[in-house]
């Protein structure tokens, strides 16, 4: 009984996923594409520019050949590549999000299955995106030193890992400290203790070797990493509504259902 | 009787919170179905960039916009 409960929701969390990622793609393709077509473009100059200055930089002449013949041609990429990800991103992520729903569902507080919803997206947004992104920004092509990829990609994953974990420890110390505190300043203690340890993190954790080329038009950076922001935003609140809708209709069946056994088992007296 | 209409209304809230779902049958399916989700995670962020399972770069090519839009370092 309690185990299809969790499956209803687990299939509802990957299909709010899905019509999460369809919004986000959306977003990613609008806003996210051209500035990646920018940065494509500046990186193709960069490459051209070293080829005629000869002798302009012995070593780059072997990385610009190392970047070229694209195996998937740029309009497949930005359309059928990019909905790919972000809908696959969207279904684990949206499936990972209804177990943690089902955890904290009940546990977190007086809040309803709407509620609860809302604050596993938002809190998954914060953790697995926001807090990795402003130590690790999203960088565009041609940003990014090949070397250095699985340094970057472990410390990436790392802080991902730190801030989930962060999270969940935020959130069962804030409830330990509710019926002392109460349930105001223990999530003000809770929050504040999390931001403390991740700005601590931030400061311990390697800098970011992302060298960011000289010449790499700064508002093209920024235009980027605020659409890869808005992408993740939009996949996260969509996410938020959706399952939270879902959740609740779900777990309505199942209150009605315990009502109606309930009531035809063992009849109120008088 | 006033105070019987007055708790029906306090303990009646629009959305009532729910029982919490007992550990046992969340475990399971978080298990299986994290670690199902973990792989494909890894396939969109990661493969063929920093760690290789498959050879190419068809992998990393095809999926090129998304990691690098979603945050994940690409190359």
């Amino acid at each position: 009984m309690h185990a299809s409960t969790v499956r209803s929701l687990l299939v509802r969390g990957m299909l709010a996923g899905l019509v999460a990622g369809l919004f986000a793609f959306a977003v990613a393709y609008v806003v996210g594409e051209p500035p990646v077509n920018g940065s494509i473009a500046v990186e193709e100059a960069q490459a051209a520019a070293q080829e005629t200055h000869a002798g302009h930089g012995a070593a780059a002449g072997a990385e610009a050949a190392e970047e070229e013949e694209e195996a998937v041609s740029r309009p497949v990429q930005s359309t059928f590549g990019l909905a790919t990800g972000v809908l696959v991103y969207g279904v684990a992520l949206g499936g990972i999000a209804a177990l943690a729903f089902s955890f904290a569902l009940g546990r977190v507080g007086r809040f309803g299955p709407r509620a609860t919803a809302a604050l596993t997206a938002a809190a998954a947004f914060t953790t697995v995106y926001l807090v990795p992104f402003l130590k690790y920004p999203a960088t565009p092509p041609a940003v990014g030193n090949p070397d250095t990829i699985g340094k970057r990609t472990t410390l990436f994953f790392l802080m991902i890992l730190l801030s989930v974990l962060l999270g969940l420890a935020a959130v069962i110390i804030g409830r330990r400290l509710a019926p002392r505190l109460g349930n105001w300043n223990a999530t003000l203690a809770a929050a504040a203790g999390f931001l403390v340890v991740t700005a601590v993190a931030f400061v311990l954790l390697p800098a970011n070797d992302d060298a960011v080329q000289a010449g790499f038009p700064a508002a093209l950076l920024w235009e980027f990493r605020l659409a890869s922001l808005a992408v993740q935003a939009v996949l996260w609140a969509v996410f938020g509504v959706v399952f939270g809708v879902l959740a609740q209709k779900v777990l309505a069946g199942r209150t009605a259902a315990a009502d109606a056994r309930a009531t035809a088992g063992a009849p109120l007296p008088g | 009787m006033a105070e019987a209409v007055v708790s029906a209304a306090v303990s009646a809230p629009s959305e009532a919170v729910p029982a919490p779902l007992p550990v046992s049958a969340v475990l399971p399916w978080a298990f299986f179905v994290g670690l199902l989700a973990l792989v494909a995670l890894y396939f969109v962020g990661a493969e063929q960039g920093a760690t290789s399972l498959i050879a190419g770069s068809d992998v990393h090519e095809w999926v090129h916009d998304g990691r690098h839009l979603l945050g994940f370092p690409c190359h």
